[in-house]
């Protein structure tokens, strides 16, 4: 097994850097932001500057006045902090999959096994520091081998990296009670007996620190050093199908874009073959240096573990990738598998039906491009009245329940509004003499009929249909209705609903 | 002397048909459209597979009877279970009215692009899977660098491709096999009974690359293309399509007066 890293992030002054970053002038001088406290105005939180003069966390506005007369002060903004960590937790997927966010002022980070992608523990380390510090964040941090002894170090140790965990040990014995993450009234507690130091009361009986100072400070104790396991909250679910493609030099072509697509398509799919799987969707993300994620996504309409096929769908959204100064990470994630049904090969590829792969890859090509709306096939449903006679079929596999009926006529050609016309129909429930549409009268030669199909009461209200075949004087044939009863004069319930070849 | 000229002439043709696309169907692979007389207007007296067919309609009425028509010629080739991708502007088609045709409405796709360039594009895409059997595009303009683009991806695929070009604003050439015109004809009442008969069509060749053009009268019962005894039989090769007016003309005054 290999040993565990974790790293601890802490960003001493958060809020007022944000601050600091987005008004540089305050950068010259000291500021608090305050809150409003029961009448009272509390420092909420101070830059460096007035810290050195003594104005920290908690004290009110007024004494902060008192200290230094010319001190700016900001209102805070609520939830500032969460915001922040979680933005800056998602920056640091870059360098582990696992972030987490260790509120109200720090990250930890699972960084097992990231490192030597960077060249060692102390550049990957040194890397986050500096890119967070060219950002203008204060930060420290630490590497250690528990999540307890990282927050420790990072906040109480003199080292950066503290990598062999004879040593962290040591290291952490050093530190004060503070550095085990206790509460306040334990701490209260180890001062008045003057235990200053983590070292003081390590070693003592375990049943003695329980009877003292309760259950707490034992576990704190445990996960600092290692003996009990300590879970992360990952900002992001771990993706199990994810590939990573750090790149050198940023890229901003879309050439470079596609190797690279193609790369991680290739090491993907290569992956999901072995467990006999295939992708239905799938999501890449660019990072580009200036810190934004531009994302593009795929869809198939049935598994597929064909690295070129998927690479054809997303060649049609490259160009949609702005790549601006370039793009310095490309991770691809498959959002969706599915089990994937081992075909065995063709002997003669010919008339394979709609289960043929090609059929389903063009498929995936054509809505990637249109859109999923624009492709449909249909079943027969179990309704006669003909808009309803048919319903879309929900993916290609769907074989018809009931077969489609031949035993009645239905036209070719479908009018998707039934037209009104105007009919001359001399004997009740006789097809029509003549009828006139668009301005040419048609006289009715031949006709069969009527065919009475009723609505579905239980589905909508309104009059029956009684349908007719004609065919007129040219020989073109149309399917009329009449809807309701026979009633005479009214002209306008005669409709033409299709068109018979 | 001649005669051996003529032999001459047989063997080129022989080999350069294939060079245009009418490339003979591999052995078991053929299928039998029962078109009878029409296959006859067709270079080595067979219906065209794997090439595209341009059908010109300029009103609904003869759009659904090219509709039928199709319908007749799909059958056949979707037989071993072969899917159709149809792509459409304005979807009118009804997947029911093909069933009486042999077609099974469940392996029709639909896709619908209003544009027409989308229209061409997934056209000639869809001509390029070969697991398909038949794409029908409703492309109703269409040049010939467009028509072009398309043979040449049926030349690859061997999928069979149907235009279906309604009310196109200039007739120029298209790069297809063939042009069809289909006109809807009145049907004749079998023996003794009333109501409509077996649906009939005027089936018009307007163009045929290396064959020769004519008009027939084409029924469909039985389950198969049927050529009526009593309509008139062109076989000699027609010069004007106008012909298709006169002969609905001929008929209609034929079961007027019979």
């Amino acid at each position: 097994m290999t040993t565990k890293s974790y790293t601890a992030l802490w960003f001493r002054h958060l809020k007022t850097d944000w601050f600091q970053l987005r008004r540089p002038p305050l950068k010259d001088k000291p500021f608090v932001l305050s809150i409003s406290d029961h009448g009272r105005k509390l420092v909420a939180a101070a830059d460096p500057k007035a810290e050195s003069q003594g104005i920290f966390r908690g004290a009110t506005v007024a004494d902060a006045r008192a200290i230094i007369p010319g001190i700016e002060v900001l209102d805070d903004i609520p939830g500032l902090s969460d915001k922040l960590l979680g933005a800056l937790a998602e920056w640091c997927i870059r360098f582990t999959p696992i972030a987490a966010v260790d509120a109200p002022d720090g990250l930890l980070l699972d960084t097992t096994g990231c490192s030597h992608l960077w060249g060692g523990d102390r550049p990957y380390l040194q890397a986050i520091l500096t890119r967070l510090q060219a950002r203008g964040y204060d930060v420290r941090g630490a590497m250690a081998g528990t999540i307890g002894a990282a927050w420790a170090l990072a906040r109480f140790g003199h080292q950066a990296v503290t990598p062999e965990p004879a040593r962290q040990r040591e290291e952490l014995l050093r530190l004060p009670p503070a550095a085990l993450r206790l509460e306040p009234a334990t701490l209260e507690k180890l001062q008045k007996l003057g235990l200053v130091t983590a070292g003081h009361f390590a070693h003592m009986t375990r049943s003695v620190l329980r009877r003292r100072f309760g259950p707490q400070l034992l576990r704190r104790l445990d996960q600092a050093f290692g003996r009990e396991e300590e879970f992360l909250q990952p900002l992001q679910p771990i993706e199990q199908y994810q590939e990573r493609l750090p790149c050198l030099e940023p890229i901003a072509t879309a050439t470079g874009i596609g190797i690279a697509l193609q790369r991680l398509l290739e090491a993907l799919t290569k992956r999901v073959q072995k467990e006999g799987k295939g992708i239905r969707e799938a999501l890449l993300k660019a990072y580009r240096l200036d810190g934004k994620i531009e994302q593009q996504k795929i869809a198939t309409n049935r598994p597929s573990d064909n690295a070129p096929h998927l690479f054809k769908l997303f060649e049609l959204k490259i160009g949609e990738i702005e790549p601006d100064l370039g793009i310095e990470l490309f991770t691809l994630e498959a959002t969706k598998l599915e089990d994937l049904s081992p075909v065995q090969e063709e002997l003669w590829a010919g008339d394979q039906g709609l289960e043929a792969r090609p059929i389903a890859e063009l498929l995936d090509q054509l809505t990637g491009r249109f859109g999923g709306q624009c492709i449909r096939r249909y079943l027969p449903d179990e309704h006669h009245w003909p808009e309803r006679s048919i319903k879309p079929a929900p993916d290609l596999s769907v074989k018809p329940a009931i077969p489609w009926r031949t035993d009645r006529p239905r036209p070719t050609i479908l009018l998707p509004q039934p037209i009104p016309i105007q009919v001359t129909a001399p004997v009740p429930d006789y097809p029509p003499l003549l009828f006139r549409h668009q301005g040419k009268v048609h006289r009715i030669k031949k006709a069969d009929g009527p065919e009475r199909i009723q609505r579905e009461w239980w589905l909508e209200e309104g009059p029956h249909r009684d349908y007719y075949c004609v065919e007129d004087q040219d020989g073109a044939r149309y399917w009329l209705f009449r809807s309701g009863h026979y009633t005479g004069d009214r002209n306008q319930q005669w409709f033409l609903h299709g068109y018979f070849p | 002397m001649p005669a051996a000229n003529a032999d001459i002439i047989r063997q080129l043709q022989r080999e350069i048909l294939p060079l245009q696309g009418f490339k003979p169907p591999t052995a078991g692979k053929a299928v039998d459209f029962h078109l009878g007389p029409i296959a006859a207007a067709f270079p080595n007296q067979t219906f065209p597979t794997g090439a595209v067919h341009e059908f010109i309609s300029h009103t609904a009425q003869q759009s659904a009877a090219t509709n039928g028509f199709l319908g007749g010629l799909l059958a056949p080739l979707m037989k071993n279970g072969g899917a159709c991708l149809w792509i459409t502007g304005k979807r009118t088609s009804f997947p029911p009215g093909f069933s009486i045709y042999g077609v099974s409405p469940d392996r029709l796709l639909f896709l619908d692009l209003r544009e027409e360039k989308d229209r061409c594009w997934a056209m000639e895409e869809a001509l390029k899977c070969e697991a398909l059997t038949a794409v029908i595009g409703e492309i109703s303009e269409i040049g010939f660098t467009g028509s072009r683009r398309l043979q040449l991806a049926v030349e690859q695929s061997r999928v069979t491709g149907f235009l279906l070009r309604h009310a196109p604003r200039h007739s120029g050439t298209v790069a297809s096999v063939a042009r069809w015109e289909i006109s809807p004809l009145p049907s004749e009442p079998e023996e003794g009974l009333p109501g409509i008969g077996f649906p009939r069509w005027q089936t018009t060749l307007l163009k045929v690359r290396n064959g020769r053009p004519g008009s027939w009268v084409v029924e469909w019962s039985a389950g198969r293309f049927q050529f009526p005894e009593e309509a008139v039989q062109p076989g000699e090769p027609l010069g004007m399509p106008q012909i298709t007016t006169l002969q609905t003309h001929h008929a209609t005054h034929k079961r007027l007066t019979g």
